[in-house]
C-alpha cells in the first residue's frame, strides 16, 4: 500500500466536522435573521415583564408611591382575600363562559363555511373580519345602544310582552359583548383545522355504519381538536383579561379582573398589588397555552 | 338469483354535468367486477351510488333486491375500500379495523376478537398497535381491506385500491385480492383506470365513457371482440384501420387497398378494424406467398422492450404499430426496411366506425 500523505489539496468530502460546520453557519444566520424580532421582545416584553415582577414584591408606601425595598409576598397573599378570590372566580367563569358559547356557535359555523365552495367560503371569511375594520371601543358602544333603555333590543322585547330587559350593565350583556368580540377567534383556527381534514374521512365513517353523529364524535371532533384548544385559548386568555367590555357593558355592579387590576394601579395606587394580580392572571393564561401546545401541536 | 348489485336506468347530474348517463348494470353475487374507463367517465360516481354517498338522480338502485337509492350509507350493507384507502390518521390499526363494529355496537370484547382476526388474515400482526402514518402504502392498503372486510358486508366497494402503491407490489396485490376475494366469496366491485388491472383481476368488466356504459363482458370478450372504437383503444393497444365494407368479408380502407374480416359486414358502412400489435405479422417485402390481408409499408422506429420489439410502420397513410416477440429465431427489421404486414381473418375485430 502505497502511501498518500504528501497529496496537496484534501478532498471536500463530507466528513462529520464538515457537516458540523455548515450547521453551525446554518443556525447563525438563523440567529441574525431572528435578531430583530428577539430584541423587540426583550425590550418591549420581557423587560416590562421583569418590571411587573419587581414591583410585585415592591412595598406601597403612605402616599401611593411604591418603595423598591423591604421585598415581601405581602401582595400575593392578598389575593387569597374573599372580595379579590371572588372576582378572580367571576373572571374565570366569565371567560370559561365566553369560550364555550363561542365555540357552540362557531363549531358548526367552521363547519359549515368548509362545505361550501371557495367564492363563499372568502366572502363570508371577510364578513367574520369585517367587525375588526370598526373600533372595538365603538362596537362596544354600540352594544351599549342596541341594549339601552330606548335601544332596539327593549323595544323588541317589549313588543313581544317579554316586558323591559334588563340586560344592559349585568354579567349577561359582558358575556354577550365578550361572545361578540372574540368569536372570529374562535372561528378562524376552528375553520383552518376543519378546512384541513380529509372530507373522505367523513364518508369513509359513514360508510362504516357511522351515524352523523357518530362521525363528528369519533372522527371530526378529534381530528378538528387542535383548532378547538387553539380557538379555545385565543377567546379565553383575552376574556379573562378583559377590560373594556366588562367597563362598558358591565356598568359598576360587576367588577372582573382587568377592570380591578386598573383600579389598582390608577385609584387605589397600590402598584405592587396590581402588579401581583396581573402577574397572577398571566401566569394562568401561560398554563392554558402551555397545555395548547402539549395536546394540540402547531396549528396557528 | 338475485343480483348482489342492480343499477337500472341510473342517471347521476351534478348540476348540469351528466355524470353516470342512463346505465343498466346487474352484478352477480361472487363475482369480481370492474368498472373501467378513463378519469371522468363516471365510473367512481357509479361506485359511490352503490356505497351510498351520493344519491342518483334518477333510477332505481338495488342490492340483494332491497331498493337503496336513496339509504343513507351507513344504512346498507356494502362496504368501501376507499381511493388512497382514508384510514383514520388519530387511530390506531386495531381501532381502524374495529371502527365498523364499534360504530353498531358490537361490544367491546367481540370487536376486539373479530378485528384482530382480520388484522391476522390480512397479515399484519403485530402492527395493531401502529398508527397509518407509520406504515407502508401497501401495509395501510392491508387495513384499508381489513377495516371494511370485518364488518362482512354483502357486496365489497373498491376505488382505485391499488392506485397508490408501485408496479411490483401492485401486482402481488392484484393476485392476493383475488384471492381474498374467492376465499371471502361476496363480490368486489372494483374501479380503476387501468385496463390491464382490470384484465389481470376480474370476472367481468363494465367499459364506461362520458357517463355511458359501453361494454360489460368477460375480460377474453372484451379484449376480443370490442364493442364500439373507444373499447378496441382503451383495452390494450392495437391499430384502428377505417374503411368502408365493400361486401360480407371485404372492407375498402382510406388508401384503397382491400383487406378481408369477418362475415355479416353491411356493404356501406364506416367501420374500423381493429389489429392488434401482437397478432400481426411482418415479412419482407420480397417474400410474396402471403394469405389473408396485407399491407405494404417502411419500418420507421423500432421500440425494444426487452421481451418484444415494437415496430412503428408507415404506412401510405397511416402509422401502425406491430409487436414481434422477442426470440431467438426472429428475423430483425431495420430502420427503413420495406415490409409487408400480415394477417388473417381470426386476427382483426370490425368495430363501428
Amino acid at each position: 500500500m502505497g502511501k498518500e500523505s504528501d497529496s496537496p489539496a484534501p478532498p471536500l468530502e463530507a466528513t462529520p466536522e464538515f457537516e458540523k460546520a455548515a450547521q453551525r453557519k446554518e443556525s447563525r444566520r438563523g440567529f441574525l435573521l431572528a435578531l430583530p424580532s428577539y430584541l423587540y421582545l426583550v425590550i418591549f416584553f420581557v423587560l416590562p415583564l421583569v418590571i411587573v415582577l419587581v414591583y410585585s414584591f415592591a412595598t406601597r408606601n403612605r402616599f401611593g408611591g411604591t418603595d423598591l425595598s423591604g421585598w415581601n409576598f405581602d401582595s400575593y397573599e392578598r389575593i387569597a382575600e374573599p372580595i379579590v378570590r371572588t372576582i378572580l372566580y367571576r373572571s374565570l367563569w366569565l371567560a370559561f363562559l365566553t369560550t364555550l358559547i363561542c365555540l357552540v356557535i362557531a363549531y358548526p359555523f367552521a363547519y359549515f363555511l368548509t362545505t361550501r365552495r371557495p367564492l363563499i367560503r372568502n366572502v363570508m371569511l371577510v364578513f367574520v373580519m369585517i367587525p375588526f375594520w370598526t373600533n372595538f371601543l365603538v362596537r362596544n358602544y354600540a352594544w351599549r345602544v342596541i341594549l339601552g333603555n330606548d335601544g332596539p333590543f327593549t323595544k323588541v322585547t317589549e313588543f313581544l310582552g317579554l316586558g323591559t330587559n334588563e340586560l344592559l350593565f349585568s354579567q349577561k350583556a359582558v358575556v354577550l359583548g365578550l361572545v361578540y368580540g372574540y368569536l372570529p377567534f374562535m372561528i378562524l383556527p376552528l375553520y383552518a383545522a376543519i378546512e384541513r381534514i380529509d372530507g373522505r374521512l367523513i364518508e369513509a365513517s359513514r360508510d362504516l355504519y357511522g351515524s352523523g353523529w357518530q362521525s363528528f364524535r369519533h372522527v371530526l371532533l378529534p381530528l378538528s381538536m387542535p383548532g378547538v384548544i387553539a380557538g379555545s385559548i385565543l377567546v379565553f386568555v383575552p376574556s379573562l383579561g378583559a377590560y373594556v367590555t366588562p367597563e362598558i357593558l358591565g356598568g359598576a355592579k360587576t367588577t372582573f379582573l382587568g377592570s380591578y387590576i386598573v383600579t389598582q394601579f390608577l385609584t387605589a395606587r397600590n402598584w405592587p398589588f396590581g402588579a401581583a394580580l396581573s402577574f397572577v392572571l398571566m401566569a394562568v393564561m401561560l398554563v392554558t397555552t402551555i397545555i395548547y401546545f402539549r395536546k394540540g401541536g402547531r396549528t396557528l | 338469483m338475485t343480483p348482489a348489485v342492480e343499477l337500472r336506468r341510473i342517471t347521476k347530474k351534478f348540476g348540469d354535468v351528466v355524470a353516470v348517463d342512463n346505465i343498466d348494470l346487474s352484478i352477480k353475487d361472487g363475482e369480481f367486477f370492474a368498472m373501467l374507463g378513463p378519469s371522468g367517465c363516471g365510473k367512481t360516481t357509479t361506485l359511490r351510488m352503490i356505497a351510498g354517498l351520493e344519491f342518483p338522480t334518477e333510477g332505481s338502485l338495488s342490492i340483494f333486491g332491497e331498493e337503496v337509492g336513496t339509504l343513507a350509507p351507513n344504512k346498507r350493507s356494502v362496504n368501501t375500500v376507499f381511493q388512497n384507502y382514508a384510514l383514520f390518521p388519530h387511530l390506531t390499526v386495531l381501532e381502524n379495523v374495529g371502527f365498523g363494529l364499534k360504530m353498531q355496537g358490537t361490544d367491546k370484547k367481540e370487536t376486539r376478537a373479530r378485528a384482530m382476526e382480520m388484522i391476522e388474515l390480512v397479515q399484519l400482526n403485530g402492527l395493531e398497535s401502529r398508527k397509518p402514518a407509520q406504515m407502508s402504502g401497501g401495509q395501510q392498503q392491508r387495513v384499508a381491506l381489513a377495516r371494511a372486510l370485518v364488518n362482512q358486508p354483502k357486496v365489497l366497494l373498491l376505488d382505485e385500491p391499488l392506485g397508490a402503491l408501485d408496479l411490483k407490489l401492485r401486482q402481488e396485490m392484484q393476485l392476493e385480492l383475488k384471492k381474498l376475494q374467492r376465499d371471502v366469496g361476496i363480490s368486489f366491485v372494483f374501479v380503476t383506470h387501468d385496463q390491464e388491472e382490470a384484465l389481470t383481476m376480474a370476472d367481468r368488466i363494465a367499459v364506461m365513457h362520458e357517463g355511458k356504459l359501453l361494454q360489460v363482458a368477460s375480460p377474453e370478450e372484451i379484449y376480443e371482440q370490442p364493442a364500439s372504437k373507444f373499447v378496441a383503444d382503451f383495452i390494450g393497444r392495437t391499430n384502428l384501420l377505417e374503411g368502408t365494407v365493400k361486401d360480407k368479408t371485404t372492407v375498402v380502407l382510406e388508401n384503397g387497398s382491400l383487406v378481408h374480416a369477418a362475415n355479416s359486414l353491411v356493404a356501406g358502412t364506416r367501420v374500423a378494424i381493429s389489429l392488434r400489435p401482437e397478432r400481426a405479422k411482418i415479412a419482407r417485402l420480397s417474400d410474396v406467398s402471403i394469405e389473408g390481408s396485407s399491407l405494404n409499408g417502411v419500418i420507421d422506429t423500432i421500440t425494444y422492450l426487452g421481451n418484444a420489439r415494437v415496430y412503428g410502420v408507415k404506412l401510405d397513410w397511416m402509422n401502425i404499430e406491430i409487436r414481434q416477440e422477442n426470440r431467438p429465431d426472429a428475423e430483425l427489421y431495420e430502420h427503413g426496411d420495406q415490409i409487408t404486414v400480415y394477417w388473417s381473418t381470426d386476427d382483426v375485430s370490425v368495430v363501428a366506425g
